[in-house]
């Protein structure tokens, strides 16, 4: 087994309802959900699924509502019990475990951030945050300084003596992730965890979320609905649909090859220029030139001639980005010049190659100012490639709809 | 055919029952008499408190009580009850009404908080729990009072034990509405981060149902206050006596002054217990 896998779900299954054999039974035969239901009146909560979280990494859960996005995390620490599968954590297997070990590995190796906040209204702030270690059997002493430590974390130890009535939405989800810090555990479960609150709050939490993150590397699984917070904040995302996991990859992976329409749907009012980076989309399809000793600009203009290209990009044996040559400054060159030419004096000094890391909305002002491609270097200068114009928009356009007739005509054959 | 004219009567219920209270009273009796010790020790030591002290320091009890949960008016409407009660020559009943209801109170809460968290936290408990309540609260309490007396002969501890029948029901419902009320959310945390069933009972659930539970005991406290005459009926001391005695000679003013003074501890008690419950 990898020993970077935290948490690794097998073929898991939950179903609700009475007649949960026969629903069982109906899925392996291979009957949709809601035939299922008219069948059975059991009601499939997740089905199949299987994926790995990797240790440290902020895994998202992306779906509608519906989806069986809560009903999976919660079978991550069995509030909900599977109905069938396995759910492993550092190699554990959750669903075979007695309740006393249920316990204990809640109690140590796993905590959780309710949408609603779920915060105790009877205890101040400070017992709030301490009420995991409270549960442990941690004393009074000891368990204070731990969760005023956790509320210093989220800079909220001014207020460890108020009730959460008296704190704004965001701070009483402070004190929920305040809580869920103070056990220090391995893992931190989220489930829309800032779902409820406005999104300029919104956006300051995940950014506390990923501060905190950059500190100490905790594994964190986070349910979502919405598609942005799942690409900003999520290493990988996990998007399911109908109980299903359809697909699981890095956003970029997601955004640029859905695996269904579902998936393309969901992508669809998305803004790529943020998620995509320059070398996501660049392609290596330009006339390079590798700039020998032997090359000279004749050289050169003669393969854009042959290529029937403008521009060509200039490399050297080793891929390194030396510059960017059009055919028409090679012409003037060969023309204007006494001596023989040199092709660094054709280098088109405006053009700043761009790093891969950029996203697409820092390069696009360049992309813009000129009539060649822009190109794309590694960290090490290296060329990957260009983006052009064109490229430009069509990848913009992708998340378009672009299969509508598609999805058309197979809603009017399911017909 | 006598199935269908309802002439005579098909099911003796009424002889049956007879006999089996009869059998009860032969068989068990010394088990009836037993569990009258607890109550007996109880409300023994609350009449010896309430009437030993020196009426000042008690009326002086009441009102620091009544400052700190009811506020100012409250304890000027207690001192001025407590001094009318006693210038109307009922002190003494007073306070043994006061002890009656006190220890009624404390065996009710006794038995119905755990009874209504049982019944908050299991649906199955609480369907079968359900008609038991109802029939406690609707059942008239003189067809109970005769087998109270059979078993547990008359006097004030058989009041008490008819009065905790009659006044036990809403500190039941009350606790089994608060335990429900606690927001599944909150549990489900509780459970999230660790809790075992105790410890969501302990440190979620009853503290969260606690309003709703001194609600219960000021419900459950009213009705105890009620059953004070018939509890007099057989044999109880306190208020309800000049009450019944007023009710047998036709003294109209004696019936009515013992009906005023419990009306007045009624209302001291009130305030008293819903400003504790809101606190």
């Amino acid at each position: 087994m990898d020993q970077d896998i935290k948490i690794s779900v097998n073929n898991l299954y939950k179903v609700f309802g009475t007649n949960i054999k026969q629903a069982m039974k109906m899925l392996d035969e291979g009957h949709e959900k809601e035939h299922i239901h008219e069948k059975t009146g059991a009601t499939v909560g997740v089905q199949s699924a299987g994926f790995d979280i990797r240790t440290g990494e902020i895994f998202v859960i992306m779906g509608l509502s519906g989806s069986g996005k809560s009903t999976m995390v919660r079978m991550l620490n069995r509030l909900i019990e599977p109905t069938s599968g396995q759910v492993l954590i550092d190699g554990e297997d959750i669903t075979a475990m007695s309740d006393d070990q249920l316990v204990k590995m809640r109690r140590k190796k796993m905590s959780m951030v309710f949408q609603s906040f779920a915060l105790m209204p009877h205890l101040t702030v400070l017992q709030n945050a301490a009420f995991g270690l409270e549960l442990d059997g941690a004393d009074k002493k000891a368990r204070e300084e731990r969760a005023l430590e956790a509320l210093d974390q989220v800079g909220l130890a001014p207020y460890a003596q108020s009730f959460p009535k008296e704190l704004s939405g965001g701070m009483q989800q402070r004190v929920g992730l305040a809580r869920g810090l103070a056990v220090d555990p391995d893992i931190l479960l989220m489930d829309e965890a800032f779902s409820a609150l406005d999104p300029l709050i919104r956006t300051e939490m995940q950014d506390e979320l990923l501060k905190l993150q950059a500190k100490v590397k905790r594994t964190v699984v986070f349910i979502s609905h919405d598609l942005d917070e799942a690409m900003r904040i999520g290493d990988r995302i996990a998007i399911m649909e109908g109980g299903r996991v359809v697909q699981v990859g890095t956003p970029e992976e997601i955004l640029q090859n859905p695996a269904d329409d579902y998936v393309r749907a969901f992508f669809r009012g998305v803004d790529p220029t943020n998620i995509l980076t320059a070398g996501d989309i660049a392609t290596d399809s330009q006339v390079t030139i590798i700039a020998t000793d032997g090359k000279n600009p004749r050289a050169a203009l003669q393969r854009l001639i042959k290529n029937d290209r403008e521009y060509g990009y200039v490399i050297d044996s080793e891929r390194k980005y030396l510059g960017l040559v059009s055919a028409d400054g090679l012409r003037d060159l060969i023309d204007q010049s006494d001596r023989e030419p040199r092709l660094t004096d054709a280098y088109i000094k405006e053009v700043v190659p761009a790093p891969a890391t950029a996203s697409m909305q820092d390069i696009l002002p360049e992309v813009a100012a000129h009539p060649s491609a822009l190109p794309i270097i590694d960290e090490n200068g290296k060329y990957l490639g260009a983006i052009s114009k064109n490229l430009f928009l069509k990848t913009l356009h992708r998340n378009q709809p672009e299969e509508t007739a598609d999805t058309d005509q197979a809603a009017i054959e399911g017909v | 055919m006598k199935f269908f004219t309802f002439e005579e009567q098909l099911i003796p219920l009424d002889s049956w029952i007879q006999t089996f209270v009869t059998w009860l009273v032969m068989n068990y009796r010394d088990f009836f008499q037993g569990i009258k010790i607890p109550i007996e020790l109880s409300l023994q030591g609350l009449e010896w408190f309430f009437t030993t002290l020196p009426p000042v320091v008690i009326i002086l009890l009441f009102t620091v009580a009544a400052w700190r949960f009811g506020g100012k008016r409250v304890a000027l409407f207690t001192v001025l009850s407590f001094f009318l009660v006693g210038y109307l020559g009922l002190w003494r009943d007073t306070m043994i009404t006061i002890s009656m209801v006190i220890s009624s109170v404390f065996f009710c809460a006794l038995i119905g908080i755990p009874l209504g968290i049982m019944s908050g936290r299991s649906d199955r408990f609480q369907t079968f729990l359900r008609p038991c309540l109802d029939a406690m609260q609707t059942v008239p309490s003189f067809v109970y009072l005769v087998p109270v007396v059979m078993l547990f002969s008359i006097g004030t501890v058989s009041g008490i034990l008819a009065t905790i029948v009659f006044a036990l029901p809403p500190i039941v419902r009350l606790t089994s509405l608060g335990i429900r009320q606690v927001h599944p959310e909150l549990i489900e945390a509780a459970l999230a981060f660790g809790a075992t069933s105790g410890q969501v009972l302990r440190k979620v659930q009853v503290p969260l149902a606690m309003p709703s539970i001194m609600a219960g005991l000021n419900q459950t406290l009213m009705m105890a206050l009620s059953m004070v005459v018939i509890a007099a009926l057989i044999g109880a001391g306190g208020l309800g006596n000049p009450v019944v005695q007023g009710l047998n000679s036709l003294q109209i003013g004696l019936a009515s002054i013992g009906g005023l003074a419990i009306v007045l501890l009624a209302m001291v008690l009130d305030r008293i217990t819903q400003g504790m419950a809101n606190r």
